[in-house]
């Protein structure tokens, strides 16, 4: 049961080595060999297993792109599946090293959680999910509506500001497991569903018998900057993740993907080479291998081929870039420099 | 050292052969000293680990957090609740779900077990063998199988708000759970309650005085009777008294939901269900255990005094059987509590679910987890306390 795994994590928590010295989580992450990420119970697109029972999503590239890295391998990571409730104790109690789990970053979670973030990955929303046959057009129209959510989320904290900012009533259907919520939805247990846009139409495209009875509602009722978390004590693991996935957007910026990598190290251009470790020195700044940037590109790719292969329009959830996009195309994906 | 009680009195150890290793009760109360020793070593170790590693993570502690506004909706409340208050309100409403859900199992899981127990011991066949099929099954599958079972029953079958089954006029059977009219009587309502009480405390008087009667003059007075009418009669005196008012608040279905009336959501009705029938199961089998625990003996002698089958199995039978039902009752009682904690699978808004939130929207986990196990913990000692009590109760009129 979840309170019994919740309470084995704080057992867990009460258990870990009290001393915690800058520089502990990288030691013990390359001491095992593996990065242990904790990432969703499954959504397409982010994290989810494939019929073959191997993750794909944009938050296990991340992932990927942390142990190719760190090890230069992006196959030395552990994905540890997490509910919207378990993840965070998961990510105090040390059970994962990092989350790269669709998690907005909020001032709370920075600081009272215990928690830094580590740059975004997918710049999301709230949205609403209703049947058709409902006739819905606007969230303005849900006053009174039960609607299905998961506990433990922003989304649960943005439903009840919405509908109190509007002077609307609602009932809340909280159910943890994504799997049942959305079951529950299904059924027309609740007349609404609510998550990030992006899940909405992941859910819808991979989860309906007909994706055209629901209509995901035009409103958008937050920000939800998605990306990697981890948490304090350790300021050179918190480098590792972030640059990793700085790189995956530099490698877009540059116009380096996994299939001209080896074609682009010949390059003269200068950002190119200190970007790929032919000019070495990054890698040493980062305490990894000169070659770490070249390995994220080599093997998960750059920022844009990650979200084509997993969300884009050869997907079936076909989302468009937005604002994800690189800043030089109006998005807001907008690489540091890496010098 | 010579003293008074002289030779008399037993040989007088020094220090030095009380400490002796070859003393067993010393080798026993130094071992004691040690597992305590190294079991407060233990606490003081992981709380002091806790401590260093919360403070070098810069995690917020303290119960501080109750006093914060929650920020999220809960679906049924006994109590007002909006997203404006408090965390420590949000845990009491979900203190409250579960006490709610939990006395009316258990009150039903006992009435529903009984039966099934007694039936299970008829001599008709059919009767019997389907009680044993129920409790075979039943308590043999996993509950939260169960919940999962009856929640989607209820919420697979039954037909949209807009579609509801209405089999009574005002009564709604949907999605959306059950919803039905209830008295809108104002002050009438609190006269009505009051004769509710007083008619329960008379019965009970009554029933006191007669049996007083019975002892000194050996005549019977009609207990039922007397019982039923002050019951009904002093409620309807108080609907009298407000001025027999006959509005009632009707449910009907305004935009997405019903307005008005009363409702028990699905969630509520599908864990209230799972729960009853699970621990019926076993509550039936105590019972039967109790019943045969009396002697045949004792049947054939109430019969042989003349008593009827009903006055044996309510006069001689069960007072005996109630002294083995109570003690494992108990611990049904326990279960049916603990086991409501499994309403977080199918969404109802008990209070490990509603802590699980808090703890999440805080990442206050230590302090969570304390509550939800202050809570149970209190819960199951006031139900054993109870228990206990009652089962000395029972236990002195044993003749």
């Amino acid at each position: 049961m979840k309170e019994i795994r919740i309470a084995a994590m704080v057992a867990a928590a009460l258990a870990v080595s009290a001393p915690a010295f800058a520089g502990a989580t990288l030691d013990a992450v390359k001491q095992r060999g593996f990065v242990t990420c904790g990432v969703s119970t499954g959504v397409a697109g982010f994290s989810n297993p494939d019929s073959a029972g191997k993750w794909t999503g944009i938050d296990v590239d991340n992932c990927r792109a942390i142990a190719a890295a760190l090890f230069g391998d992006a196959e030395k990571v552990k994905l540890v599946p997490t509910t919207a409730q378990q993840r965070f104790t998961a990510l105090q109690s040390g059970e994962v090293d990092v989350l790269t789990r669709n998690t907005t970053q909020t001032l709370q979670r920075d600081t009272a959680l215990g928690f830094n973030a580590a740059g975004v990955n997918f710049y999301d929303g709230q949205g609403f999910m209703v049947p058709k046959k409902l006739g819905v057009k606007s969230a303005k129209e849900l006053a009174g509506a039960t609607v299905c959510v998961q506990p433990g989320t922003t989304t649960e904290l943005n439903l009840a500001d919405y509908f109190r900012a509007n002077r609307m009533e609602f009932k809340p259907v909280v159910i943890e497991k994504l799997d049942e919520v959305i079951a529950a939805f299904f059924s027309g247990r609740c007349d609404v569903f609510t998550t990030d846009a992006s899940q909405l139409a992941s859910v819808r495209a991979t989860r309906t018998q007909n994706p055209d009875d629901y209509v995901i509602l035009p409103e958008l009722i937050s920000k939800e900057p998605l990306g990697p978390v981890v948490r304090h004590g350790d300021d050179q693991w918190f480098d590792v993740v972030k640059w990793s996935l700085i790189a995956m957007i530099e490698a877009e910026e540059l116009g380096i993907t996994s299939k001209n990598v080896d074609e682009m190290a010949k390059s003269t251009n200068p950002n190119i080479q200190r970007f790929l470790g032919v000019t070495p020195g990054m890698g040493k700044a980062l305490g990894v291998d000169e070659k770490w940037a070249y390995n994220i590109v080599k093997q998960v790719g750059n920022y844009g081929e990650s979200f084509e292969r997993n969300l884009g329009r050869s997907t079936p959830i076909k989302l468009e870039r937005g604002k994800n996009a690189l800043w030089t195309n109006g998005g807001l994906m907008y690489a540091l420099p890496i010098r | 050292m010579a003293t008074g009680t002289g030779d008399l009195g037993p040989p007088q150890r020094s220090v030095a052969s009380r400490l002796n290793w070859n003393d067993p009760s010393f080798r026993a109360i130094l071992y004691q000293i040690i597992v305590l020793g190294l079991v407060a070593l233990t606490v003081w170790y992981l709380v002091s680990n806790l401590q260093a590693n919360l403070k070098s993570r810069n995690i917020a502690t303290g119960f501080g957090f109750l006093g914060l506004e929650a920020g999220f909706g809960i679906s049924e409340s006994l109590i007002e609740y909006s997203p404006a208050s408090t965390y420590g309100r949000a845990v009491f409403v979900g203190i409250l779900n579960t006490l709610r859900v939990a006395v009316i199992g258990i009150i039903l899981a006992t009435i529903l077990g009984t039966i099934i127990g007694v039936l299970r011991l008829s001599k008709n066949w059919l009767i019997s063998k389907v009680c044993s099929a129920y409790v075979e099954t039943l308590r043999n599958l996993p509950l939260l199988l169960q919940l999962f079972f009856w929640y989607a029953i209820i919420t697979e079958t039954l037909p949209s708000a807009r579609q509801a089954l209405n089999p009574l006029p005002g009564i709604f059977l949907s999605q959306r759970g059950i919803n039905f009219p209830v008295p809108a009587f104002g002050i009438a309502f609190d006269l009505i309650l009051i004769g509710v009480a007083l008619g329960l405390i008379g019965a009970v008087a009554f029933r006191i005085w007669a049996q007083k009667r019975q002892d000194r003059t050996g005549q019977q007075s009609p207990v039922l009777l007397v019982a039923a009418g002050l019951i009904f009669g002093m409620p309807l005196l108080g609907w009298l008294l407000g001025g027999a008012p006959t509005e009632m608040s009707v449910p009907e279905l305004r935009g997405f939901n019903f307005r008005g009336g009363a409702s028990l959501s699905p969630e509520f009705a599908a864990l209230l269900i799972g729960l009853i029938a699970y621990t019926a199961a076993f509550i039936a089998e105590i019972v039967r255990s109790g019943i045969l625990a009396v002697t045949h003996g004792q049947t054939e002698a109430a019969l042989a005094l003349g008593l009827t089958r009903g006055q044996t199995l309510r006069l001689v039978v069960l007072p005996q059987a109630l002294r083995v039902i109570v003690p494992p009752m108990t611990s049904q009682y326990l279960n049916i509590t603990k086991n409501s904690s499994l309403a977080v699978a199918i969404g109802y808004p008990d209070v490990v679910s509603i802590a699980n939130t808090a703890i999440n929207q805080t990442g206050q986990a230590i302090e969570g987890i304390a509550l939800i196990m202050a809570v149970y913990l209190s819960i199951s000692l006031g139900i054993s306390l109870f228990m206990n009590w009652y089962n000395k109760h029972i236990a002195l009129v044993e003749r």
